[in-house]
């Protein structure tokens, strides 16, 4: 078991290397100098200097990449060329933001979804599970940013029920209740844009499940047909979402570019699509390697998850 | 092998007749590239700017109205969608082809050449697509030309994966291990027995990439990033539409359906091609 741990984790630390080193090269590669994130105009020449040597940039270009690592190491990931803002502060704000949004959407589309997945695939065929697949199969196909237009339309012009902008109604940052109804639009847009994929999953996990012999088996002894499904084949849907959930990690950062962006809800979506207009290189690069480096420990994090509920994968990664 | 196709084509004639889902959404599709080749039959010129006429309500003389500008919206949403699915096809053909490309290569050569093109996939599927398409973005002039290159050339990952797994089992077929053994070219035996094996393979993925890149380039466009003026997409359309939201919620409508159908419609052709190359999954 720790063996496999333990492979499995030396295989990501190579993909985290080329990662940084990629995001590393961009930022080289970018049209500006590191060093005008930390000046003004008006200071002299050998001030520029001064700052460029404390910083290690007059240094090659690979002693350089091992400045910057350490700083991001050690949670110092620069500054915008744009604000001059430091970026793990800026961050620091807008994580919890996004999270915020992101998490109650992706929980409550979960449990959803592992509902409207289990009907489906035990009702396969009938008119329950026609009307399942087929609304999932065209909520594919709907852009989050049209689902959300038409939400904004019904209930912020025409209802007035939601607010549609931000996440304060001005002078009213302190109340819970103001908070809960800026997060109403963007939560149940987000929800219904995770919500297709996770009932097919569910629906043809389900629907494999019950061919299975144990069902069958089950079947023989006259257990009833929803005794089964919650006693045997809801365990054994459950095991596969634990992989779909690791893999959704960094949905936490960057599972809301667009909402937030139609909402202006102030997180890492907002700051990213800004930071690119901007041009601002370092703000893009700080958040490409944040994103990948959470795909790849999600990854590996439900990888490990896996083997240690479902001991029969071990030998399948050989 | 033209008895195959001739099966191939009664499974799908088959095929469409039992699947009724399928087949309305292959006649829309053909109806939409139709009206998109003839989008210059329309009375209205897409560019003829007519400020008193702006955002009005449809009405018979325009059926979907006008835009912000005066310019009829039922003629700007054709020659949209004439954007809108030439980035689709464009950005499918260039992912399809290196994806292809890179799936037999890795397959039919194995060894170490597997490994490192395997491990690229690897490291490039890492990054979140919509981070790494607009990080890409940025160091190319924003346009057309940018956005098909862009979609293209990062969403040939799964193809690529797909591909290699269908090339492992195929080499080892006989008449491939004939080819290779009665002293064929190595670029003949790839060309000529591995690609066509693997066809069915990368046309079902390649359907469901049309619809994946006409997503993809909906959302760049409508972050701003994508199709810039004067040209429109269905998503473009759609940014200036959320400006005019209060006023001229119509103007939401006409784009956001078409993208929603298309990409539907592409999906739909997609599972009716695997039934008919995989019909052991047809059933599920």
């Amino acid at each position: 078991m720790l063996k496999y741990i333990f492979k499995r984790a030396l295989q990501a630390i190579p993909l985290l290397f080329i990662i940084s080193i990629i995001c590393f090269t961009l930022i080289q590669l970018a049209p500006y100098d590191a060093v005008d994130a930390m000046t003004t105009p008006n200071m002299s020449k050998e001030t520029i200097e001064l700052i460029k040597a404390r910083n290690g940039l007059d240094q090659p270009a690979y002693i350089q990449y091992l400045y910057w690592v350490k700083g991001i190491l050690g949670g110092e990931w620069g500054y915008s060329i744009v604000t001059h803002e430091s970026i793990t502060k800026d961050l620091s704000v807008r994580i919890p933001n996004t999270i915020l949004l992101v998490l109650p959407a992706y929980l409550l589309a979960l449990f959803l979804s592992i509902i409207l997945g289990l009907i489906a695939g035990a009702n396969k065929g009938k008119w329950a599970d026609k009307i399942i697949d087929g609304l999932s199969s065209f909520g594919i196909a709907i852009p989050s940013f049209w689902m959300a237009m038409i939400l904004v339309f019904i209930f912020g012009y025409h209802l007035n029920i939601f607010p549609i902008l931000g996440m304060h109604t001005i002078g009213n940052e302190d109340s819970f209740s103001d908070l809960l109804s800026h997060m109403v639009l963007p939560c149940t847009v987000l929800m219904l844009s995770f919500m297709p994929e996770l009932v097919r999953y569910v629906r043809s996990s389900t629907i494999g499940q019950l061919s299975e012999d144990y069902v069958m088996v089950q079947q023989a002894y006259g257990a009833a047909s929803s005794w089964i499904l919650f006693q045997h084949v809801l365990r054994n849907v459950l095991l596969p979402i634990i992989t779909i959930v690791g893999m959704s990690l960094p949905m936490l950062v960057t599972g809301a570019v667009v909402t937030e962006t139609v909402f202006g809800w102030p997180g890492i979506g907002t700051y990213f699509v800004k930071a690119i207009q901007g041009f601002d290189y370092p703000v893009v690069m700080a958040i490409m390697l944040l994103s990948s480096s959470l795909v790849i420990i999600g990854n590996l994090a439900s990888d490990l998850l896996y083997s240690i509920v479902d001991p029969r994968i071990k030998g399948m990664g050989e | 092998m033209a008895g195959k196709k001739n099966r191939r084509m009664q499974q799908l004639k088959k095929e469409i007749k039992r699947n009724k889902t399928a087949a309305i959404a292959l006649i829309f599709l053909m109806l939409i590239m139709l009206v998109s080749i003839f989008a210059f039959l329309s009375p209205y010129p897409p560019d003829k700017v007519d400020v008193m006429n702006g955002l009005q309500g449809p009405s018979a003389k325009h059926w979907f109205g006008t835009d912000e500008l005066g310019r009829d919206y039922l003629t700007r949403a054709i020659y949209g969608g004439r954007i809108s699915l030439a980035v689709g096809i464009l950005a499918m053909l260039i992912s399809t082809c290196i994806g292809v490309l890179v799936g037999t290569i890795s397959g039919y050569f194995g060894g170490k050449v597997d490994n490192f093109l395997m491990r690229t996939v690897d490291v490039i599927s890492s990054i979140p697509w919509m981070i790494l398409v607009t990080v890409v973005s940025i160091y190319l002039t924003p346009g057309l030309k940018a956005i098909v290159l862009v979609i293209g050339l990062f969403t040939w990952m799964s193809t690529a994966r797909l591909v290699r797994a269908e090339t492992l089992s195929i080499k080892e077929r006989e008449y491939v291990l004939y080819a290779k053994s009665s002293g064929q070219s190595l670029k003949k035996v790839i060309w000529k027995h591995v690609i066509p094996a693997v066809f069915p393979t990368f046309i079902v993925a390649s359907t469901v990439s049309i619809a994946n890149a006409i997503l993809m380039e909906s959302a760049l466009s409508f972050l701003g990033l994508g199709i810039q003026q004067p040209l429109s997409s269905w998503g473009s359309m759609l940014q200036t539409a959320q400006g005019n939201l209060a006023n001229a919620p119509y103007m939401a409508i006409l784009p956001g359906l078409l993208i929603v159908l298309t990409v539907y419609s592409f999906n739909k052709l997609g599972d009716l091609l695997r039934a008919v190359v995989e019909p052991k999954t047809s059933g599920k």
